[in-house]
């Protein structure tokens, strides 16, 4: 019996007629595919992407340099040196994120008492030579001061759950 | 002993301790802010509040005595509850930031909220906020954070000897400030910052650079003194961010002077020699170490074989490290010649060959304060040696006497009892007048050297000589005669040190002959033209450091001494170095170079090596580098190991700094306690007149040497925040009001001091503390170093 049934599914191409029935199904389906870079999956606010850092709506920067982010970074990605600002105030000179080192997993930003390191939701960067995966203060400050409206919004739809 | 239980475990205690000090013998530890080891009980934080049995309400541990069969909780219900209700009230005006405050991880009230506190606050109302005083160049002040436990009140009162903070008001609005708006100008007020349980007081050079937890901290040694204070000096990446005190109760206890605490300001500064230089012309050139290296053997042997080694001389700054000393003196003899010597600032060394091995103390520093009677001569000890006069302080509150014999009155943080102050050329004559009457009210004047009965008897002084004798030789004192850096400076510093052994040797009195820095290593090491390594005689001795400079060598190698501050004579010396062929700098900074210097090596600064110092006790102590050498400098003991392979000569195979100690150990016993009474030599004896060549213009007075406290060395007088200091604030002649009336002085005027070899114009404070015919004139500084060494000068007001 076995062997009838062998010998038809062989020569009768039954498998091919089922595979592209397959095909055939998804065809007709409705496509899920996204036209990245024109379409975009949707992120949660929760998503951690490339590190900013934030200021207050006065414009004063809101990291005081605690280094509590440089502490608690597991990967130690996080360098920052640290003075006495003319007024006074503590503020760092230097703070600096090696993307490369980075892990992403957003300790910085649990830890900042002020919320000024935060991950944002910008998953699309790259790096032309391998110095330029230090971002520097200045960098993470323009990063804030483009984004502030995405982040604020994303902190804002976060935070019942915090 | 009385028996007690602290959480159901006994123990014994010692009658009249207090509950917290047996729970910390017994590793129990109770939460406390005001309560210190070193400070008296104030009981004004209530944190230790435990539970007592049989006792009302909850005690504070640190102010209840125990008592026998007394029962004690620690951890109880009641105990806790106590302790938390305190810190709720303690954090009620405190700010909680602690992301910003310096003192945030190492903070008690932090890890004790964390530990004894609560979780959350009643208290809704507002923060009190205080503000900030400005209390000097060394401290900042953070009043709000202040938690009132008057740690740093008590330490001024008790310890440092200076009523400098204070609190002022009452209940909330207390605050703890300087009493006028002053700074606060003690020699140890840094110690208020290690004190403050908070972020209230906290340094200013290190203030908001780092924070605590990322610091790494490496054994240190203080090179500034010859306490040899033990350094915590902390780090990251290879840059020195701050200095704090390791406990060892020998040495420095847990203080720290501001000297050892804020030098470290320096090793950081752009002044500093990064690369080997080499003059080409008027102007230095960079060059490769084996280069400069190549240039120096080259030259030095070039040297020996035209004239002879005897025409090198080497000078070492007395904060070198033992293993520096012994290898420059054994180049330096390899190449056959003793002239090597670190006594930069001494003038008279007349007793050489009779002295000890090395000098220093004989009593341990740790039982200083166990005197009955101490004689301080020719010593500002308080800036000298700050840590050693809080021992001395100790003597004082005790009750024991404490005497001095100086060229000026000082400032003092202990009270004394006898005053005798001479001008400088009276002092060997008030100090042998001194020494017989200690030897007749003993029964030795039969032993007294003739010559110092003469010397003794060239001048009446008084009930003084009585007062101070009696005081040292009361049935049954303990007493000690302590030799400054004034006196081992002085002309007559070989009659001071002899009377000084002979007290020692004969009337059972103990003696301290107290070296600047390291010195006690560079005795030890050879590091002198007349004795070898480990102090045993040399057959053939060499020139002493005055006599290199006066017979004008071919060739200098000057070790980490700068030209116009840390010789005694620096117009001396820098003629001897225009005149010589050759001159070899090994310099830390830049600055510090003479512009006579063929060939500049850059040496490691005092953090960046592993080193041996030995104390005035006699201990070795040794540091390890805490970070790497800056730039293409390098530690001292590499430099001269390599300069010895350049030069060919044989025993110059150290691998680690270890193996020179090990050398040394073949023929000194390091651990071996001192002795530092000098043999009797009567030529050593003899007062020296000394007197200006001419007598023109004005009026010849003594001058009173001394050197400033951030004067002493090149590494205390480039740390910016000790030069801003009031100690710092130097230049200036002082005299007292009725010579300067004498004198001519209008109130606003300079007065032009002169010596043979040159003047200088200074600004004038009128101080009563300088005797009558003398004169105060600061060296050390390059504003001074025109006068030379000369301890009399001519005085002329200026309009």
């Amino acid at each position: 019996m076995s062997v009838i049934k062998k010998f038809v599914n062989t020569w009768g191409l039954t498998e091919l007629a089922r595979g592209l029935g397959v095909t055939g199904r998804y065809f007709f389906k409705k496509k899920f595919t996204i036209q990245y870079p024109e379409e975009k999956t949707p992120k949660s606010p929760r998503f951690r992407g490339l590190h900013a850092l934030r200021r207050y709506p006065n414009g004063e920067e809101r990291c005081i340099g605690c280094k509590l982010c440089e502490a608690v970074c597991p990967a130690l990605a996080i360098t920052i040196d640290s003075e006495e600002r003319e007024d006074g105030t503590r503020r760092t000179t230097r703070y600096d994120i090696d993307l490369f080192k980075c892990i992403y997993c957003g300790f910085c930003e649990e830890a900042c008492p002020v919320d000024s390191i935060v991950l944002t939701d910008i998953d699309e960067y790259h790096f032309e030579s391998g110095e330029t995966g230090v971002v520097t203060k200045i960098d993470l400050l323009n990063l804030g001061d483009r984004y502030e409206a995405q982040i604020a919004s994303a902190r804002q739809q976060d935070s019942a759950y915090r | 002993m009385l028996k007690v239980e602290i959480n159901g475990q006994q123990f014994e205690a010692e009658p009249g301790s207090t509950i917290i000090e047996v729970a910390d013998n017994a590793g129990i530890y109770i939460p406390r802010f005001c309560y210190h080891e070193k400070l008296s009980v104030a009981a004004n934080c209530r944190m230790c509040l435990v539970e007592v049995e049989r006792a009302p309400k909850p005690l504070p541990a640190c102010a209840t005595p125990v008592t026998d069969g007394m029962v004690v909780q620690t951890l109880s219900d009641i105990a806790k509850q106590a302790q938390a209700d305190t810190m709720e009230f303690l954090l009620i005006n405190h700010p909680l930031d602690c992301p910003i405050c310096d003192q945030g991880g190492e903070c008690p009230l932090q890890d004790q909220a964390m530990g004894f506190g609560g979780s959350s606050s009643v208290f809704e109302e507002v923060k009190r906020s205080v503000d900030n005083v400005d209390i000097g160049p060394l401290i900042t002040t953070e009043m709000t954070r202040c938690i009132h436990c008057t740690r740093c009140v008590r330490f001024g009162e008790e310890v440092a000897g200076v009523m400098e903070l204070g609190a002022i008001g009452r209940g909330e609005d207390m605050k703890i400030s300087t009493f006028l708006g002053t700074s606060m100008d003690s020699e140890v007020s840094g110690n208020v910052i290690d004190l403050c349980p908070v972020g209230a007081l906290t340094s200013k050079p290190y203030r908001f650079t780092a924070r605590t937890w990322e610091l790494n901290g490496h054994k240190g040694i203080s090179p500034h003194d010859c306490l040899g204070s033990n350094l915590e000096i902390q780090e990251i990446g290879g840059v020195v961010k701050r200095v704090l005190p390791r406990d060892n109760e020998a040495v420095n206890e847990c203080w720290l002077s501001d000297r050892d605490r804020y030098s470290y300001e320096s090793v950081n500064s752009s002044d500093r020699l990064t690369m080997p230089l080499v003059r080409r012309g008027e102007n230095y050139q960079e060059i490769e170490w084996a280069e400069a290296l190549d240039l120096v053997s080259s030259k030095l042997m070039q040297i020996k074989e035209t004239w002879s080694g005897k025409e090198i001389g080497a000078i070492a700054s007395p904060t070198a490290s033992l293993e520096e000393f012994f290898l420059l003196q054994k180049i330096l003899r390899a190449l056959g010649s003793s002239n090597v010597d670190h006594r930069l600032r001494q003038q008279d060394f007349r007793d050489d060959l009779a002295a000890p091995v090395c000098p220093g103390t004989d009593v341990s520093i740790s039982k200083l304060q166990e005197l009955d009677g101490v004689l301080i001569v020719g010593s500002n000890i308080r800036k000298e040696l700050p840590l050693i006069s809080l021992r001395l302080r100790r003597v004082a509150q005790q009750g024991g006497e404490i005497a001095v014999l100086n060229p000026m009155s000082f400032d003092h943080n202990f009270a004394t009892t006898q005053e005798m102050i001479v001008k400088p050329s009276m002092m060997a004559i008030a100090f042998a007048s001194i020494a017989r009457k200690i030897a007749m009210a003993t029964g030795k004047e039969d032993l007294l050297p003739i010559d110092l009965v003469e010397l003794a008897t060239r001048h009446e002084f008084g009930i003084n000589v009585d007062a101070i004798a009696n005081s040292l030789i009361r049935n049954g004192t303990d007493a000690l005669i302590l030799l400054g850096q004034i006196g081992m400076n002085h002309p007559d510093a070989s009659t001071l040190r002899q009377i000084t052994s002979w007290l020692g040797v004969n009337c059972g009195i103990r003696i301290a002959i107290l070296p600047d820095a390291n010195g006690v290593a560079g005795w030890v090491a050879g590091c002198v033209p007349h004795r070898l390594p480990g102090g045993h005689s040399n057959s053939s001795p060499g020139l002493n450091c005055k006599k290199m400079i006066d017979q004008r060598l071919k060739a200098y190698v000057l070790y980490g001494v700068e030209v116009s501050n840390d010789y005694s004579d620096p117009v001396a010396l820098d003629t001897a170095l225009n005149e010589a062929e050759f001159v070899v700098s090994f310099s830390t900074f830049r600055s510090a170079v003479p512009e006579q210097a063929d060939v500049v090596l850059p040496l490691a600064a005092f953090t960046e090596i592993d080193a041996g110092y030995i104390n005035c006790e006699g201990v070795a102590q040794f540091a390890n580098a805490a970070v790497n050498p800056m730039g293409q400098s390098r530690p001292g003991w590499k430099i001269l190991r390599v300069l010895g392979n350049f030069l060919k000569l044989a025993g110059f195979d150290h691998v680690s700094s270890k193996d020179i100690i090990a050398e040394l150990e073949e023929v000194y016993d390091l651990s071996a306690p001192i002795s530092v009474r000098y043999k009797p030599d009567l030529q050593a004896i003899n007062h020296v007149v000394t007197q200006s060549a001419e007598v023109k213009n004005g009026k010849q007075l003594d001058r009173i040497i001394d050197v400033p406290v951030y004067s002493v060395d090149p590494t205390v007088r480039r740390a910016t925040a000790l030069q801003s200091t009031k100690d710092a604030d130097t230049v200036a002649l002082l005299a007292c009001a009725e010579e300067l009336e004498e004198l001519g002085f209008k109130h606003g005027g300079q007065i032009a001091v002169r010596s043979e070899t040159g003047e200088v114009m200074l600004p004038v404070q009128p101080d009563e503390r300088v005797p009558r015919g003398a004169v105060y004139v600061p060296a050390g500084l390059s504003e001074t170093s025109v006068l030379g060494s000369l301890s009399v000068v001519m005085v002329q007001a200026m309009e």
